[in-house]
């Protein structure tokens, strides 16, 4: 279901769901210190609430409008309210998002690809208090917590309440036990920025045509098949780059380039690297229409 | 006429439609799907449903990172807001109450018929031992919860707890929350616990029995036993079926996880777990009415009669909702 991916040098964790429509994809699964910063986000937001609903009933028990016995009813339900029901409501109305979750931009999904079903959100959240509170509560005064108990068993009592807390640390797609109960998942929210196709945008070598075409980019069949697709696309990440550093990186690959295909070509480094993407483009993509995937340069496989 | 590469020519076809899509996700994620017109929103599958099979092909014939990073993360984004929770939350509530906490209780029969029976046992054990030897009530019921009731208090004293006759009736709609936010604080406990293979929440029920059991105990060696139920029952008719549901819940989740069946343990534990939920939250309203019971009827009514009449009025309440409500269809 998920594995490890390298991107840019930075790994992630990708989740791949299916969705009713029958096509896998792939969300990437949230780090565990997002997770962390959207709960002391949340925790915040509830603190600030319960102050805002404190201050006014603070303000109309001085004034006598009410009687005492209301303002501390009122109080002590506002405050499991606040518990109980800020996750909750908030990922059942926006969609597995919470305050915290939103402002560090990742959600809970189902982890099979369904749609998030409220039984889940009320599962995923009802364990909470258990796993951080109890936790927090047995570091925080282990002796107060086990009274009277032997030293090892308060100590094996103190890495069992860890464990609940930790968990997500414990596992690759960072699930706590609430995700185990319900069946979620929190990813990333996805933020997609589609750029100019860089094959359309390559210079061409001769005629006026917009679009570069294979044929007339003056290249030969054998050094068009020097590369694979993971060179392709690492060219690809070069040339999308920006930067300090990206002309000289620009000359060092285009210079090991003409090495390797024995070009002569005395052309602009970065119009022969646009003319060699398209061209190199077109021809896998020529090939992997014929079901012939040619995954990089060591890759001989037909 | 030149030729171009089939990807390019592919997706300068379709580019406009996926640009709507990112529109329209745009939007609706940043104001709501209600930001949207009706138009729009029946726009949306289509929309999405195109974006999908872009991607499907693109998978296929491109070889653009750029471009195929894009669709995944543009299908993903509609797929949330596609496939998300749409419901109104007092529709959901209203469903809920009607049809799936009954439901949800009758599929757990065997979990709440095995949770009543370890209350049960604690109550009579608890019952068994502090007759025997009073000490031990101080075993069973922690001082905070005593509040000075024990083997070395007063007859006189124990009947006084019974009618709150000491200036109670100040702070009663504190006192029903109050009870309402612990007693519900340990229901959710007894469920999430239950991740520790069910057995802290079959303690949990059971120690709730002992403390019952050993109250009952003493109450009945002063001759109060009758007074006592009749102080007991009204709201403890509803409380202790709930902690019965908190538990029953508990021991859902750990029987999922010892013992998942032919599925594998993760799925297992996620399908308990969010019929589980559907208890627990029901076990919740039920502790509200509980405390509301309890902290304001209690203390105003005293009368002995009156006390079983509505404690055997909520049992046969509740036997008729859970036996016949969300039967139809």
């Amino acid at each position: 279901m998920s594995s490890a991916h390298d991107a840019g040098g930075l790994t992630e964790r990708r989740h791949e769901i299916l969705t009713p429509e029958g096509v896998p994809l792939q969300l990437t699964v949230a780090a565990a210190g997002d997770r962390l910063g959207a709960l002391l986000l949340d925790q915040l937001f509830i603190g600030l609430g319960v102050l805002a609903l404190g201050i006014p009933l603070l303000w109309l028990l001085v004034r006598g409008v009410v009687v005492p016995d209301l303002v501390a009813a009122a109080f002590v339900l506002g405050i499991f309210l606040a518990r109980n029901v800020y996750y909750p409501f908030f990922e059942l109305s926006w969609q597995g998002q919470t305050p915290g979750k939103r402002l560090l931009k990742i959600r809970v999904v189902d982890r099979h690809g369904g749609s998030l079903r409220a039984e889940a959100v009320l599962a995923r959240n009802l364990t909470r208090e258990v796993e951080i509170f109890l936790p927090l509560a047995a570091v925080s005064g282990a002796g107060s917590f086990f009274p009277g108990a032997p030293g090892l068993a308060r100590l094996l009592a103190l890495a069992w309440l860890l464990l609940f807390g930790l968990l997500p640390l414990f596992n690759k797609d960072r699930l706590r036990v609430g995700d185990l109960l319900a069946g979620t998942i929190v990813v990333l929210q996805p933020e997609p920025i589609l750029l100019p196709d860089l094959s359309a945008g390559a210079a061409p070598s001769s005629g006026s045509s917009g679009y570069p075409t294979p044929s007339e980019e003056g290249f030969t069949a054998a050094q068009l098949d020097a590369y694979g697709v993971y060179e392709l696309q690492v060219l690809e990440d070069l040339l999308r780059a920006s930067g300090p550093g990206r002309q000289e990186r620009l000359e060092a690959v285009a210079a090991k380039i003409r090495a390797r295909i024995g070009w002569e070509g005395r052309e602009p480094v970065e119009a022969f690297l646009r003319r060699y993407y398209a061209a190199l483009r077109g021809r896998l993509e020529g090939r992997l229409l014929f079901g012939k995937r040619r995954a990089d340069k060591h890759d001989q496989a037909d | 006429m030149p030729l171009t590469l089939k990807s390019a020519a592919f997706r300068a076809e379709r580019e406009a439609s996926w640009r709507e899509l990112e529109e329209l996700v745009r939007r609706a994620e940043r104001r709501g799907v209600r930001a949207l017109t009706g138009a729009e929103l029946a726009r949306l599958p289509p929309l999405y449903r195109a974006a999908v099979s872009s991607l499907s092909v693109a998978r296929a014939i491109s070889l653009d990172r750029n471009a195929l990073r894009y669709l995944e993360s543009l299908c993903a984004r509609a797929y949330l807001l596609v496939y998300g929770t749409r419901r109104h939350l007092r529709e959901a509530a209203d469903d809920f109450f009607r049809r799936r906490f009954p439901v949800a209780l009758r599929a757990h029969g065997w979990h709440v018929l095995l949770a009543s029976l370890l209350l049960a046992g604690g109550i009579l054990t608890g019952f068994a031992m502090v007759l025997r030897d009073p000490d031990r009530f101080y075993a069973f019921v922690s001082p905070a919860m005593a509040q000075g009731r024990g083997p070395t208090a007063s007859t006189e004293a124990l009947r006084d707890v019974l009618y709150s006759r000491k200036g109670a009736a100040e702070m009663l709609n504190t006192f029903a929350m109050f009870l309402f936010s612990h007693n519900a604080q340990v229901g959710l406990l007894a469920f999430a616990a239950g991740f520790a293979g069910g057995v802290p929440s079959a303690l949990l029920v059971f120690g709730n029995g002992l403390a019952l059991g050993a109250f009952a105990a003493l109450y009945a060696s002063r001759g109060l036993s009758l007074e006592l139920w009749a102080w007991l029952l009204p709201h403890g008719v509803t409380e202790l079926f709930a902690v019965v549901l908190c538990g029953a819940a508990g021991l859902a989740l750990g029987q999922a996880l010892v013992f998942p069946g032919r599925r594998d343990r993760l799925s297992a534990l996620a399908a308990r777990g969010r019929e589980a939920a559907v208890l627990v939250v029901g076990a919740v309203a039920m502790l509200f009415v509980a405390a509301l019971v309890e902290g304001i009827f209690r203390q105003l009514v005293h009368s002995v009669a009156a006390r079983y009449a509505v404690a055997g009025a909520f049992a046969l309440g509740w036997a008729l909702y859970f036996s016949l409500a969300g039967r139809r269809r």
